[in-house]
Formats: C-alpha cells, structure tokens, sequence
C-alpha cells in the first residue's frame, strides 16, 4: 500500500481472513510447531547416523498402506479447501459436505495408523528405532487427533450458519492447521518410510 | 620460570617415597592454587593455550580500559550550558559505531587467527604418542589402564597416572556411568568423558613433577572430590614404577596379614581387585599397589595408615554419598586389615 | 505540554502541513511527496462526533456493521466519551476482575512482580551457597543440599526470572510504546502469565521436599537419566520446562502478532522503539528455540518413565544428543534474555542524555544479528565433548563473531552518552554501569569463545564469572533501571533519588567486589559446582572476598526494594511525562488509564514527543486527536510494514477461561507427576472443554455473521 493513508476510509470491523488476529496468531504456532517437528526429525536423523543397530529393525518399511494413508490425509487438505471456497461462494450445504468428508479422511487416517502401529513386533521401549518411530508418529497422531477435533468444531460451526462469505475466519485459520498437520506428514513420511531405501 | 623451578621439582619427586606421607600442600611446587594454569604450563599441550591466554587478558583488558575511559569522558565532558528543552539531533554520531565497530572487527579477525594457530598446536603432538593409556571415569574414582601390544604386560591402576617425561602421552578416555571431564591444567586443557564413546586428548609434560587434576564435569554428590595426580617421571624411573605396578601383589605371610587378606577377602573382595589373590571385583579402584599411591579417595587425602583406617571406617563421614560404604569393622579387624594393606606395596 | 503543542498543529487551519509525516525514518515512506502530503489526511469533518451524547446512545445499540468508517475525533479527561471508554475496559471489582482481567497492563505487573519474588527466592538460594563457599571444607550445607540449591538457583534465575521480568516490561509497555490499547490476544496474555506461575510453583513443589532437581540447570543425561536420578527431582524439571515452554511460547506468539497488527496508525515499522526490537527479536527466537528444549525434556521424561532409550546409550542412545538439544535452545535464549534489556537500555538512555539514540538502524540491525548469529554457536557450550577440531574452530569463530553487533550496539550508547548531555539520575547510572558490565561479561564471552582457551576454563567459575557478568550486567542491572525509569508511569509516583543512589552504589560495588575475583578463581582451577574445597587449593582469600561482595550486592538490592515500598506509599506525584522522555508511553497520564489511549494517536515520527524540539520540518503526531473506537472493547489493526489501518479488532472481554485452561493445564502435568492415568486423561478433557469454550466463534468480536445483515456505512467487497 504505497499510496496514501486515509483516515476516513471504511474499515472491516472483527475477525476478517486475513486480517484477523487469529490468522497470525496461527501462522506464529505453525512455525512453532513446525520447529518442534524439525528437532524431532533432526533426533531420528542425528541418532540414526550414529546407531550401530540395524536400521529399521524390521528392515526396509513396506510402503503400500502408508502411501495410501498419505494421500488420505492430501484429499482430506484438499476438501478442507474447498469447503472454505465453498463458503466464500454462499454454497453452505456443499461446504458442509467437502467439511464432512475431510473429517471422515481424518478419522480414517487415524484407524489405519493405529492399524500399522499395531502390526510391529515391538514397541516404544524395545529399541532405539522404536522410541523415535512411535515417538515421531505419535506426536503428529496428536496432531491430526487435535485437527480432526477442529474439523468437527468447524463443521458444528458452519452447519450451525455461523459463516457466511463475510465471516468464516475460523475456516481458515482451523483450515491452515489442517494443512500444517499434513504437510508434516509428508516430512515424517520421507524421514521414516522413503529415507531408508536410500542408504 | 619455568626452568628456575625444575630443579627444585626433580628434587621433590626423587625424594617421592619421603613425601607421601608430607600434607598435600607440600606436594608441588605451585604450592598455592595447584591448578593454576593461567600462570603455570609444563607441557606442549597446554603452553600454547596459556600464551594465548595472555594475550587475550592484556589485548582485552587494554580495549576494556580504553573504552571505559571513553565512556567516563563520554560522561563528564564539559557541555556547553543549553535550555533544558532542546535534543539532540538525530541523524549524528554514525562515525562512532562505523570507526569503534571496524576496529573491533580487525581485532576480533586477528583473535581468530591466532586462535586458530594455537588450536591447530594443541590438538595434535608433533610425534607420535610414546604410551596410550585409557582412563576411566567412575563416579568418583579414576581407572587407569596401561596398554600393551602384550597383554601380560597390560596393568590397571587408579586414581594415579604416572607419565614419562617429554614424550607425549595419549590418553583415551571412557566413562563407566555419568559424564566427568579429564582435566590436567597445566599440562593440558579438558575433554570430557562420555558414556558410549571414547574421546581421546593427549599431554606431555617438559619437567618432572607432580599434577593435579581434576574431574571437571558435574557428576554428582562427590564431584568436588575427584581429583588425580600425574607424575611425571624421568623414562628410568618410569620404567621401574611400570615394572613394579605390572607385578602381582606380593603375597607376605604372618598371622595378622593372613587374617587381614581373609578380612578383605571377605568384605571388600567384591567391588575391589588385588591381582595375585581372589579379590576381583570391578567397581572400585584397583588396590594391588596401593601403598605406591600418594592420595586416596579421589585425592581427599593422603595415603596414611591413618587415612586408610579413617577412610576405611569412616568413608561415607569423609566423602558423603561415595559408592562405597562405612565398613564396621573390630579393632582386631582393622589391625589385621591395615597390616594386610600395608604389604600392597 | 507536549499535547497541548500538538493539539495546536491539530487545529491549526492549515492543518494538513502540520500533519506531514517525517521524511526522516530513512525510506519508510514510500511513495512521492503528493502522495505523502494526503498521508494523515484531517478528518473530514462530519465524521467528528456531534455532541457528548452521540458514544452513550451507539453503547445501548452496538453496531453489527461489519464494516465502519472510524470516528475520529478526541475524548479528553473527564469526556463522556472518556467515561465511557473507562466503563467499557475496567475489569469488575474484587476477586472476580482479579481472577479474569486481561488487561496487560496488571498482567506486565503481575509478571513483574512474580520475576522478582523469584529473583528474590533465586538470590536466597544463592546466599546460603557463598556461606557454605566462603571458606574451605565448611560443613554448612550437605552436598546434596548443596547441589539442589545451585541447581534451583541456575533455574530460579534463567527461567523463572530472567524472561518473565522482561516479559513483564515489555506485557505492559508494548501497547503503550505503540500506541494501543491492548496486546493481540489479551486472554492468552493472561493464560501466559497463570502458566507461568503454576509452572513456577511447579518445580518449586519438590524443594521443601529435599527433592529438588539436582543435576545443574542443563541437566546432562545421563545423571539426570533414569539410572542415576532415581528421585522424582528431574521429573518435576522436566515436567516443569515443558509446561514453562507453554507459557513462554504462547507468550512470544503474543508479541510478534503485536508487534505486527497493533501499531497505531503512521508508526511504520522504522518508528518502534528499541525494546521493541529486543523483544520481537527475542519473541522470534522463542517460537524457534523453545521447541528444542521442551522436546529434549519430554524425550527425557519418556527415557525416565517408558523406557525409551533416546539418551540411553545402552541401547542406541546418545548422551551428547542431550547437550545438541539443550544447547541449540540454550544458546539463543541466552540472547533472548538480555536483548529486551539492551532495548531498554536503547530507549531509556536518550532520554537522560537528551538527545536520540545515535545509530537506531544500526542498533535494531544488531539486534536481529547477533541473534540470528546466536543460532548457529550452540556448539560452544560442546567443546570439551571431543568433537573434531575443524567444527570446533568453526563454531569458536562464529561466537566470536557475534561480538561484532555488540560492538555497535556499545558505541551507539557511548556515542549518544557523549553527543548529549547526561542528566545524572538513578536511572542514567544503572545505565553508565551497564556498559561497563556488558564489556567485561562481553570480554569474558570471547575468551571462552577461543577453542583452546575454553579448553582451560570451561566448567570453572571462569564461566561462573561469564554468567553472572552477563546476566545480571545485561539483565539485572538494565531492569532495575528500567523499574527506576518507568515506575512514575506504573504508579504515578517518583522513586527516591537518594536511596536510587545508593542502591546504584551499593549493587555496583558489591556486583564487582562479588564476581569479578570469580574470573580469577577460574583462572586458579576452580571447578564450579563443588560443594566445598580443601585449603590449600588457595582459593580460600578470594572466596571469602566473593561472598562479602555478593552480600554486599544483596544489600543494594534490599535498599532498592525498600525504595520501592517507600516511594510507592510517600513518592513525590508524577506528571505524565516526568522525564521528559520522547515515547509514546509517556503521552498517557501515569499511571495509565485501563484504556491506554482514549483516542488512538497517529504517529509520525520515532520520537512523538520530542518532535516540536527535534526538527522543525518534521512531520507531526497526532496525539489527543484519533480514533475513538468505543463501540465496545476496540482498537485498530494495521498493515505490518507501514502501519497503514487495514481493520478495526474488536477485543475480548474479561474471562475467567485463561485461569482456568492454565490451571487444567498445569493440573495435566501434576497429574503426569504422580502418574495418575485418570486424573491426567481428566485434567486432559478439561483443558479442551475450556479450550473450546475459549474458542467459540462469537458475534460480540465478529467472528461469526452478524444478526443485522446491512450496516449503515460503505458495503465492502
Ligand atoms: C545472558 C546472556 C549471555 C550473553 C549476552 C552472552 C554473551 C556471550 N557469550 Fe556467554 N554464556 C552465558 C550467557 C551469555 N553469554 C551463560 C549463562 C553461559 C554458561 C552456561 C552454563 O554453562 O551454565 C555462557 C557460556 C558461554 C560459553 C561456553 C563456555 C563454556 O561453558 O565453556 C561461551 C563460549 O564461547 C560463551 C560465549 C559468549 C560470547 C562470545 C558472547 C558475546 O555475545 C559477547 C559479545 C559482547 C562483547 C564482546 C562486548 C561488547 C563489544 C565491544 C565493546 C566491542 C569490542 C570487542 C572486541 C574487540 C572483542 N558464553
Ligand atoms: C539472572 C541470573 C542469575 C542471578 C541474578 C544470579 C545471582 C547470584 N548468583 Fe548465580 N547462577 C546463575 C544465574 C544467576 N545468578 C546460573 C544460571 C548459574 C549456574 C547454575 C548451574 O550451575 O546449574 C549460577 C550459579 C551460581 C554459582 C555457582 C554455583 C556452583 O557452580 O557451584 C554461584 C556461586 O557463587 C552463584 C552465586 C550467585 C550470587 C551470589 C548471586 C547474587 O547476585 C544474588 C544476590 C541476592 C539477591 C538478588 C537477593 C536479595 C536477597 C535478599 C535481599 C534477602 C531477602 C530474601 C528473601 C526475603 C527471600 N551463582
Ligand atoms: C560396595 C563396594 C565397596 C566395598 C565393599 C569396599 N569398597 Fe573400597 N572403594 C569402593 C569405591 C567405589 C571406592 C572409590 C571411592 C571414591 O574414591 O569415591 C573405594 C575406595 C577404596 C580405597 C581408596 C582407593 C584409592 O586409591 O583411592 C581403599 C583403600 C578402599 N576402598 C579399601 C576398601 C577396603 C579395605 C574394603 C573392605 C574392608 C573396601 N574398600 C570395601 C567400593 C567398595
Ligand atoms: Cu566426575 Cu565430576
Ligand atoms: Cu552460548
């Protein structure tokens, strides 16, 4: 804005988009967030580079349900998307049903990690790989459990007509988290599934 | 200064039998404050760092000086009497910060420098290490391992390093449990020793003489009592002291030493090892030639009869929370006891 | 005075050019000069209010409008308006607004006055260890009494006092400096604060116990492990540091959306103060830093509880892993506990010495050098752990680097000392005083930057000398004299002067005479953290001289609290701007109302009070004429860079949900600490049912659609 400051100009008034509070207040928390799932890959990576057990014990990950899990939690960002378009669009109703579905991918991510967990021979306190895979997955499982919360709180909020296109900062912003959430995943996914192929 | 004094320390250390028996205090000619290492090096591993440290002082002492002049001046000068209203204006005084911080920069540049030369001199000895011994950390006690292409010619030792001088001396350095740092000031700066690593420093000491050192790690309750000495000896009397440490203890037979050794081979067979009898345990220094060695107790006191008893006895009143326990013990047990350890020669 | 020369620009009939904003904040107008002469066009005059009654009758009705045009205008003392800003931002009297107020200025007083009870309980702990050190072999303390109390000390002092008291200046002063009238998110501000206390009184729970945390205040794995601290002591730091993490990461969060939404309207990016740079800049490094530690201390519990084995190296793990972690958080936070200080320093300074800080770009530049340096160091606190030669060089020669934005920072303050002309106020003391001990901790911080001598001094009181020179050099002494500088403002009265001087003297003197003969026992071996020491190591004389100083220090201390008890009943009464200071803070009567601004000023220049003496070209704020925003809790949200107003923020009213969530929250961790499954997973539901209460879209701060469709004002895409 380089042009004039005018002071008698009509201003948004409350949580606008991006001009809430709210929007930067999450954008803070990711990046704090974020850093918190950076010291937690740079452990698995300083610890693995170290190690002289074998690495994963199990050997190599296998990849299938995994991939599958990953591109759940992708279509689900990508219908938390829309639903907010949606919004913006007045379409409540198809808003509410893109929200509904990102959900249930969320939940759906969620059965089949505890689904994987529960295929491993050994635990958290086995062995070494054990404490950060299970560590490093559990932290971003909190992660979605928190987000799939969020989600349905959105959903409630919509449905209950509190959004229209004017309004819908809470959309967003629980939205960006969302996003945040899967992103992480694709870093731990590349850490724990796709790095151990390569050395 | 150095040289002024070595004298005076091959004397002491060839009257070492005399001595160890004298109080602490007496052992090293740095009588006061033993760890001294800002004036006093002996070795090629620590000179370096102790010359760098002078410069730094003086270099930063002087700026430290300079500057705070300035700032006083800055303070009291003389200003010309102004209505009390008016500021200054904002946009002066850039000069200061543009000639004080490009001063600063060349001086910092030049510290680094030389900083680096002197890392580069201490981290490595110009020839190859003459002995490798591995130390190990126990809380709070000192394993020292000589090794030996030879196994046979292998021995282990505690809370006493004796080195040849002039040769340099690398150390590798372990930790049975907690984290403690091998620090011997004037011969060398610290490395710590980790659990599940093995870190390796070297020293060399130039004169004769006995070192204190230090464990310079918080490692627990008896941190502050973790100390070790280095002796460093002429190769000749090395090579005795090294002949003598590898050799079994001596076994002596009278009535009160045999009750003792049975004393001991009872009570504190299980966490000490005397070679030559059934004493092997691992946890605790290895007491074989115990009576060789100036202090005990991870340099809480002198090796005394005394000490020993009080020691013995008394071990948790004189090093509270040490690994190990007050053993009560009879009169007669002591006798016996303290005549079975006056034979670990 | 000051406001009654700008309220003269403001009615002046030309207004327009007395409303020119400074050309001076190098580059920070953008724009040709047309474009600035329209910047801070005069209010077109039919938005100005009509009469006293038009706020009390739009407070009956509140408009949903979603968009507004914001009534500019002026409500001075004793104005309906006034009156009615008063009513609408009180908290409710007794333990209920107590429990619920979110207004940052108690909150920056509670933080103030919580930091200094544990400077206090930190210093206490300190005391008895310098009697027990005094002199050789003593027997006042057991080692492990004595252990726990170095280690409670080093916590007290870096955790529960060094930030917090920061955190307390900058709670109440941002909205202040810039010109709003609350931080970002004011419940969270409280929620910061009860976190911080409960987490305070947390790891305090263990210390009457003889429990306490016992292995230093970086707590190396693995004495603190499982193996060798079987005691619930390093459960209750680890716990502890995490829920502490909370508090200050949501704290940091707080003051970046602050710093970047609630500027007044004209206060560009180039115009905040000083402190506010320290602040921003530590808040920053928070957000990156503090994750580091809360992991390595939750990987720690999980060690200590599950069995996992991140540091166990029996199975994998790795001691020095610990030391990365900490370190990589340690080192930055280091910096982030003295460059608020030095912000306060910058900002306070030029006002004894009547002039600008020399260099202010320069000083903001160091500021956010030296800690974007401060990330890449940590491994100097490592260079005894055996690492290869050329990292230790690398990082060696990076610490020292980071003297390089010290060294401007320095000269900018010998510089503004030297072009102006000192006023020799209490304040002006602690500040001289701080220089000097900025350059010897400074200096000491470069010695032990140079690999082969940190080889020598690491671990001795050579870094116990370092520590202490930088941390109450840069810390204590730079807030102490920001409590003499800002107090008119907290409480309307003056402090003493006389007793000012002398608790100046007597902390300086003391502080020197108790620490620096520190360095020289480094310097002689002495390895810190032993519990006593044999008399012929010759440490004795200079032990004995150490603790008289430190008792000598704690006597300027107590002068300084007994100044402030007395000055706070008998003080002489302060105006609103008492030393002539150019900030904003001091545009408001002192202390200041609970809506800080009654009407939110537009800023012009960095100085706004100085700006009639400064340049006569200068552009002009406008201080007691702005906006009025009093249709319900309100103040205005600006672009980041240019603060150009972009949205009117409606703030939350008080709420009891921030002392609540903080209590579920530290309960949660008790509930970890006596592994009580159930009551964790309860304390657990509870922090989300306040969560979700606290979180709940309302119309009040239009989070949600309006039951009025159409506002009276311009439609807005
Ligand atoms: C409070 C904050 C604080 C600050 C600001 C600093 C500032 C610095 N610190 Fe310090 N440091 C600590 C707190 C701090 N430190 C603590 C708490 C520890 C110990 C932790 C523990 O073990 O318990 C520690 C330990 C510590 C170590 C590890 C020592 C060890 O354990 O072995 C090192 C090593 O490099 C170091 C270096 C530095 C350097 C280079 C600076 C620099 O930033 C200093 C820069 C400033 C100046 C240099 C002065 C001003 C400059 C001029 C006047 C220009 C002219 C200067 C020259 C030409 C040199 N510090
Ligand atoms: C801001 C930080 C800060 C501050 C202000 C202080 C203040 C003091 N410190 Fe501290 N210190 C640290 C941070 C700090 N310290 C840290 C981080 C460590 C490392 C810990 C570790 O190794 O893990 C340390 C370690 C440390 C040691 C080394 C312990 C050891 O290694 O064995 C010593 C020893 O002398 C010491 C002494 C003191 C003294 C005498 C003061 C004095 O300045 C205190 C002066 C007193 C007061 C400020 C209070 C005034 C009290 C009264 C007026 C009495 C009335 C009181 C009540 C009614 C409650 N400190
Ligand atoms: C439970 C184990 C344990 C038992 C039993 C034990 N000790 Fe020890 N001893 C130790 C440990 C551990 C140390 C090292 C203590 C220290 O310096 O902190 C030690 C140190 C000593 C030392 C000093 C060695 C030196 O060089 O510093 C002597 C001598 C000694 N023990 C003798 C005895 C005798 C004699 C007995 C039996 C009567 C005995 N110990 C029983 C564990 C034990
Ligand atoms: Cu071992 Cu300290
Ligand atoms: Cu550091």
């Amino acid at each position: 804005m380089a042009e004039a400051m005018q002071l008698d100009q009509a201003l948004p008034v409350g949580s606008e988009g991006k001009r809430s509070g709210g929007w930067w207040g999450i954008l803070a928390l990711i990046a704090t967030e974020g850093s918190l799932f950076g010291y937690l890959l740079f452990t698995y990576f300083y610890l693995a580079s170290q190690t002289e057990q074998h690495w994963p014990p199990e050997g190599l990950p296998i990849l299938f349900m995994p991939t599958m899990n990953t591109l759940i939690l992708l279509t689900s960002s990508a219908c938390v998307w829309i639903s907010e378009r949606c919004i913006q669009r007045s379409q409540f109703d198809w808003s509410i049903a893109w929200m509904a579905l990102a959900h249930i991918l969320g939940v759906c991510f969620v059965v089949i990690q505890l689904n994987e967990w529960s295929k491993f021979t050994y635990d958290m306190s086995s062995n070494l790989y054990g404490s950060l895979y299970f560590i490093i997955t559990g932290f971003h499982m909190l992660h979605v459990i928190i987000g799939v919360v969020i989600l349905m709180a959105l959903l409630l909020w919509i449905a209950l007509g509190y959004f229209d296109h004017r309004r819908y900062s809470a959309v967003t912003i629980g939205g960006l988290y969302w996003h945040f959430v899967d992103v992480v995943w694709l870093f731990i996914f590349t850490t724990l599934y796709l790095t151990p192929y390569f050395y | 200064m150095n040289g002024s004094k070595s004298g005076f320390r091959r004397g002491i250390v060839s009257n070492y039998p005399v001595l160890v028996t004298a109080p602490v205090s007496a052992m090293t000619d740095n009588q006061i404050a033993p760890l001294n290492y800002f004036l006093h090096s002996y070795g090629p591993a620590s000179m370096p760092t102790m010359y760098l440290g002078w410069v730094f002082v003086a270099l930063l002492v002087a700026i430290f000086v300079i500057i705070s002049l300035l700032l006083i001046w800055a303070v009291l000068r003389k200003r010309s009497a102004e209505d009390p209203r008016s500021v200054g204006r904002e946009d002066q005084g850039m000069q200061w910060i543009y000639i004080g911080t490009g001063i600063s920069t060349c001086i910092l540049f030049a510290l680094v420098i030389y900083t680096l030369i002197t890392l580069n001199a201490i981290s490595k000895p110009t020839q190859a290490p003459a002995l490798t011994l591995t130390v190990t950390g126990y809380d709070w006690w000192w394993k020292v391992e000589y090794e030996n292409d030879d196994p046979s010619r292998r021995f282990v030792t505690a809370n006493e390093i004796h080195i040849p001088i002039r040769q340099p001396v690398l150390i590798k350095l372990k930790s049975a449990d907690v984290i403690h740092a091998f620090w011997v000031p004037v011969l060398a700066g610290k490395t710590q020793m980790i659990p599940g690593l093995t870190n390796q420093q070297w020293i060399e000491a130039d004169v004769e003489g006995v070192y204190l050192g230090q464990c310079t790690q918080y490692c627990g309750v008896q941190h502050a009592h973790m100390g070790f000495e280095v002796v460093a000896q002429s190769e000749d009397e090395f090579k005795i002291w090294q002949d003598g440490q590898r050799r079994t203890a001596a076994t002596v037979f009278a009535v009160d030493v045999n009750a003792g050794r049975k004393i001991f081979l009872d009570r504190c067979a299980g966490c000490h090892t005397i070679r030559g009898t059934e004493a092997a345990g691992a946890h605790a220094p290895d007491l074989t030639h115990l009576k060789s060695r100036r202090l005990i107790a991870g340099g809480l006191v002198t090796n005394t009869p005394d000490h020993l008893v009080k020691w013995i006895t008394h071990a948790q009143e004189l090093k509270p929370g040490a690994r190990m326990p007050s053993m009560v013990l009879t009169e007669a047990e002591i006798s016996a006891l303290s005549a079975f350890l006056s034979t670990l020669n | 005075m000051t406001d009654v020369d700008v309220a003269q620009n403001m009615s002046d009939p030309a207004g327009s050019s007395g409303l020119k904003p400074s050309p001076e904040g190098e580059g920070w107008v953008r724009g040709n000069q047309n474009k600035e002469e329209s910047l801070f066009n005069p209010p077109h005059p039919n938005l100005l209010p009509e009469g006293e009654g038009a706020y009390a009758v739009s407070s009956t009705s509140p408009n949903p409008a979603l968009t507004r045009i914001p009534e500019v205008g002026s409500a001075p003392i004793g104005s309906a308006e006034e009156k009615h800003l008063a009513e609408l931002w009180e908290s409710a009297p007794g333990w209920r607004g107590w429990l619920s107020t979110i207004d940052h200025k108690t909150i920056g007083m509670r933080y103030l006055v919580t930091a200094f009870i544990f400077l206090l309980m930190g210093g206490a702990e300190a005391l008895i260890m310098r009697l027990q050190l005094a002199r050789p072999d003593q027997t006042l303390l057991t080692p492990e009494q004595y252990n726990q109390l170095f280690t409670m000390h080093g916590i007290t002092m870096i955790f529960l006092y060094s930030l917090p008291v920061l955190s307390g200046f900058s709670n109440y002063l941002w909205p202040l400096m810039l010109g709003s009238r609350d931080m970002a998110f004011p419940r969270l501000n409280a929620f910061s604060y009860w976190v911080f206390l409960f987490a305070g009184i947390f790891l305090y729970t263990s210390f009457p116990l003889g429990e306490a945390p016992n292995a230093g205040w970086f707590n190396y794995v693995p004495f603190a492990g499982p193996e060798y601290n079987t005691g619930p002591n390093i459960d209750v730091y680890a716990l502890g540091m995490v829920l502490l993490g909370i508090s200050t990461t949501v704290g940091a969060i707080n003051f970046i959306v602050t710093l970047f939404r609630m500027r007044a309207p004209g206060m560009s990016i180039g115009r905040v103060p000083i402190l506010i740079w320290g602040t921003l800049t530590a808040a920053v490094a928070n957000v990156f830093a503090v994750p580091s530690v809360s992991l390595a201390f939750f990987l720690l519990w999980l060690d200590r509880q599950t069995d996992t084995h991140f540091f166990d190296m029996l199975n994998g793990g790795k001691p020095l892993l610990w030391q990365h972690l900490f370190w990589m958080f340690g080192h930055p936070w280091v910096y982030v506990v003295v460059l608020p200080a030095m912000g306060i320093v910058s900002d306070a300074l030029p006002t004894f010495c009547r002039r600008p800080l020399v260099g202010y770009s320069a000083v903001a530049l160091s500021t956010m050098a030296t800690m974007l340096l401060g990330f890449g160091v940590w491994i100097h606190h490592m260079f005894a752990t055996g690492l290869p030669p050329l990292a230790l060089s690398f990082f060696g020669a990076t610490s020292m680097v980071i003297s390089i934005p010290s060294a401007v920072a320095v000269f900018a303050w010998i510089a503004t000392i030297w072009l102006g002309r000192p006023v020799f106020n209490t304040p002006f003391l602690f500040f001289a005083g701080f220089v000097i001990l900025f350059m010897i901790g400074g200096f000491s911080g470069v010695m032990v930057a140079a690999v082969p001598l940190d080889l020598q001094l690491n671990e001795t009181y050579f870094i116990v000398a370092h520590l202490h020179y930088v941390l109450l050099g840069i810390n204590v002494f730079p807030v102490v004299g920001g409590i003499y500088y800002w107090f008119p403002k907290f409480f309307g009265r003056m402090m003493d002067e006389t007793l000012g001087k002398w608790s100046f003297w007597v902390m300086f003197i003391g502080f020197n005479l108790g620490f620096f003969p520190m360095h020289v026992l480094g310097l002689l071996g002495m390895p810190r953290r032993i519990y006593t020491y044999a008399p012929h190591m010759g440490w004795s004389t200079v032990n004995m001289v150490t603790s008289i100083g430190a008792f000598i220090f704690a006597a300027g201390i107590l002068i300084f609290i007994v100044n402030i008890l007395v000055s706070l009943k008998r003080g002489a009464l302060a105006s609103s701007n008492p030393w002539d200071a150019p900030t904003l803070e001091w545009a408001v009567q002192s202390p200041p109302p609970v809506y800080n601004f009654a009407v939110i000023p537009f800023i012009a220049s960095r100085h706004p009070l100085w700006e009639d003496r400064l340049d006569e070209n200068a552009g002009r704020s406008s201080l007691d004429q702005g906006y009025l925003l009093m249709e319900g809790r309100e103040t205005i949200g600006t672009t980041p860079l240019d603060a150009i107003p972009d949205v009117i923020l409606k703030m939350p009213e008080d709420s009891y949900t921030p002392f609540f969530l903080g209590l579920f929250g530290a309960l949660v961790f008790v509930g970890l600490l006596l592994h009580s499954r159930e009551f964790t997973v309860l304390m657990a539901l509870a922090c989300s049912l306040s969560l979700m209460v606290w979180l709940w879209p309302r119309k009040a701060l239009v989070q949600r659609v309006p039951d009025i469709k159409y506002n009276k004002g311009v439609a807005h895409g």
